[in-house]
């Protein structure tokens, strides 16, 4: 609620405890004064009535019903089956049932009169239970009881009077007239509050309506609101009072399948809306199931709205793929309502969603398909409908999937157009059809707030769920289905045979090499022969030096030449030198 | 004149009853003018119409407000004919006679 100035003028309300209408009319209505609820026969006014009795006697305000209709026993017993026990709120004290009853045929006038003694029994009532509220069903009963009309009409103006002073609230209910809220004008008398009840056919669907006429002093919802009759009550829906003030969390919530989180950077964030649309058979369902599970497997509660198949068949049919939700049904964390679009309005539709929320609020809501809403309605009253679906849910912090169903030929993002701008992420998924195939692949087609991937993933629905492939990118785009098996085939292949090629050169230059090796031995063994031969040499020379020495000294011994004396070499040895033998 | 008129109904009343009593319930609030002019015509009427054969209640409404709703009355002042049967209801503070004398079917209505 945006912050609102209240200042102490403003008028006191009385919470009626009609789920809804205290909304409408921002806290109830009026207290202390009486509020007129008209409306046509079996549009809910009695039941109006005995709800806003029931609620106050519950918040400690008691009540009176002034029946002028039924008799009490018949009052409460059709109630009962609306879960009120009128007799037992009776003996706690907590209530009166006052039965006014004229008979006209009974009855003769003459003379002045006045209805003194209908004030007197009203006020024993009142004081009997210490009432706070009082409700008269249907004040115009009168009208048919007493022929004098000037007198009846001086004493409801009266009644209306005493009413206010002894500060009661009230409810007067009274029958739609013709071209008038009411029969007999009862609105001349109650001007504070009014109220129109309304069930009306349109397309061979009744919905009930409520409509604030008047409420003097007050802001309150002037639209028509629908609302429901089911075993609690009335329920109005007072959906369209809801603004964009929501929260906006951070927490991501995943969708059960990894690498779609993975795509999403984490998963899609608590209290938005995801729109999941494709063709029929696209996996649209497995994919809400994923999300369903994983909420389940966090212990959090999932309600399912299916507009298509039984909760018996989407069991069954989760189960092939793996999916077992049958267990979460049974331990209560998993609800799943289906319901064909016709059987009701869109109105109801929306109502239904929102009590079955209010009763069981869900964490995650599923609803499967949002498509077969067009069914029923233009476009454009859907659209409206799902905003107000969108930001009821976002005001509950709701994560939502819908899922929509495209049909074939048009195109895959045309169709959604309009409500796209309600969702937060889309995801978008398509057949790829090639090579006499039809493959499954998604897309991120947009996620407010995340870095989503790009990429069109293919995906394949197995005996364990969905399960995301690799993404392929060949030549043309992506490669799905046997096309990516083929060419992945011949990737392979060809990283084979790269490899085979390799080791076959490989092992050539092993091979030269082991021949290199071979020759560098030999000639190892040739080098050391040359040097063996080149020592041998060596030693020959020594040897030979050595002699030619000794034979010198033993000729210079013998001859006592000069030749030592000049240390000349003999000719035989100089010869040598030149020749490079001896260094 | 009037007690002649009372005369007549005599035969009629022996047909719907062997007792001839009368048995009337007056509803009034205090004393209202309404009320008061109610209690005043009735014992009048009474005196005129029905000789001795009559018995008068008066009940105060708001001395005691569940006898109202025990007998469903809603309009002051209410005169409730208990006897002879069938019961019958007169609402107003009976000013017209004539009203009351059709009423009780003690003369033709017209």
């Amino acid at each position: 609620m945006p912050p609102r100035i209240t200042s102490g003028a403003e008028l006191a309300k009385c919470p009626t405890g009609i789920a809804g209408l205290d909304e409408i009319t921002n806290g109830g209505i009026p207290r202390g004064r009486p509020t007129l609820i008209c409306g046509s026969a079996g549009c809910g006014k009695t039941l109006f009535g005995i709800e806003f009795l029931v609620n106050g006697a519950m918040q400690g305000e008691p009540g009176v019903f002034v029946a002028f209709e039924e008799r009490p026993e018949e009052l409460a017993q059709n109630v009962t089956s609306l879960g009120f026990d009128l007799e037992r709120l009776q003996k706690q004290k907590k209530l009166f049932v006052e039965y006014i009853h004229v008979e006209r045929s009974e009855i003769d006038e003459t003379g002045e009169y006045d209805l003194d003694a209908l004030f007197f029994r009203l006020g024993d009532a009142i004081d009997t239970v210490g009432a706070k509220r009082i409700v008269l069903d249907t004040l115009e009963t009168l009208f048919s009881g007493f022929s004098n009309e000037a007198i009846l009409r001086a004493e409801l103006r009266r009644l209306f009077r005493w009413l206010k002073d002894r500060g009661m609230t009230a409810v007067i209910t009274a029958e739609r007239g013709d071209g008038a809220l009411t029969r007999q004008g009862l609105e001349e008398y109650v001007s504070d509050c009014v109220i129109v009840l309304d069930h009306r056919l349109a397309d061979q669907v009744a919905t009930r309506r409520l409509r604030v006429v008047k409420y003097r002093g007050t802001r309150h919802g002037t639209n028509e609101y629908p609302f429901l009759i089911d075993k609690d009550g009335i329920d109005v829906l007072p959906i369209t009072s809801i603004g964009l003030t929501h929260e906006a969390s951070t927490e991501r919530v995943s969708t059960g399948i990894p690498d779609l989180d993975a795509m999403l950077a984490g998963g899609v964030y608590r209290g938005s809306t995801v729109l999941v649309s494709g063709t029929a058979g696209a996996g649209k369902s497995s994919i809400s199931s994923h999300v369903a599970k994983a909420a389940c497997e966090r212990g959090e509660r999932c309600l399912i709205f299916a507009y298509e198949e039984s909760p018996q068949q989407i069991l069954r049919n989760m189960r092939t793929i793996g999916i077992d939700l049958s267990t979460y049904v049974r331990n209560g964390l998993l609800r799943c309502i289906a319901e064909r679009p016709t059987t009701f309005g869109l109105e109801m539709h929306l109502a239904t969603i929102h009590k079955a929320i209010r009763d069981y609020s869900p964490r995650i809501l599923i609803v499967d398909p949002i498509t077969n809403f067009f069914s029923i309605a233009d476009p454009k009253e859907v659209k409206a409908m799902l905003m107000r679906l969108v930001d009821f849910l976002k005001l509950k912090q709701i994560t939502a999937v819908m899922t929509s169903l495209t049909s074939g030929g048009q195109a895959l993002e045309a169709t959604e157009a309009g409500i796209s701008s309600l969702i937060d992420t889309w995801l978008l998924l398509r057949d790829v059809e090639a090579n006499g195939e039809r493959n499954r692949a998604m897309y991120v087609l947009k996620s407010r707030g995340t870095a989503h991937s790009n990429q069109l993933r293919e995906f394949v629905l197995t005996s364990k769920g969905v399960k995301l492939i690799q993404p392929y990118l060949g030549p043309e785009g992506v490669l799905t289905g046997s096309s990516r098996v083929a060419q992945e085939a011949k990737e392979s292949a060809a990283i084979a045979k790269r490899r085979e090629e390799a080791g076959r050169k490989r092992r050539a230059i092993e091979r030269r090499m082991k021949t290199l090796d071979t020759e560098i031995a030999a000639l190892r063994l040739e080098m050391s022969a040359e040097h063996d031969e080149l020592e041998r040499l060596a030693s020959e020379e020594t040897v030979w030096q050595r002699q030619v020495a000794t034979d010198r000294m033993a000729m210079a011994t013998s001859r006592k030449s000069a030749a030592a004396v000049t240390g000349r070499r003999p000719a035989r040895v100089r010869r040598r030198k030149q020749e490079g033998i001896v260094p | 004149m009037t007690k002649k008129a009372a005369a007549v109904p005599k035969p009629k009343k022996t047909k719907d009853t062997s007792d001839d009593s009368w048995n009337l319930r007056l509803y009034v609030v205090g004393q209202t003018a309404k009320s008061v002019a109610a209690i005043a015509n009735l014992k009048k009427f009474c005196a005129e119409h029905l000789d001795d054969r009559y018995t008068i209640e008066i009940i105060d409404v708001a001395a005691d407000p569940k006898i109202a709703r025990r007998d469903e009355i809603v309009a002051i002042p209410t005169l409730v004919r208990k006897l002879p049967v069938p019961v019958r209801k007169i609402i107003g503070d009976l000013s017209n006679t004539d009203r009351v004398l059709v009423s009780f079917d003690l003369r033709a209505r017209s």
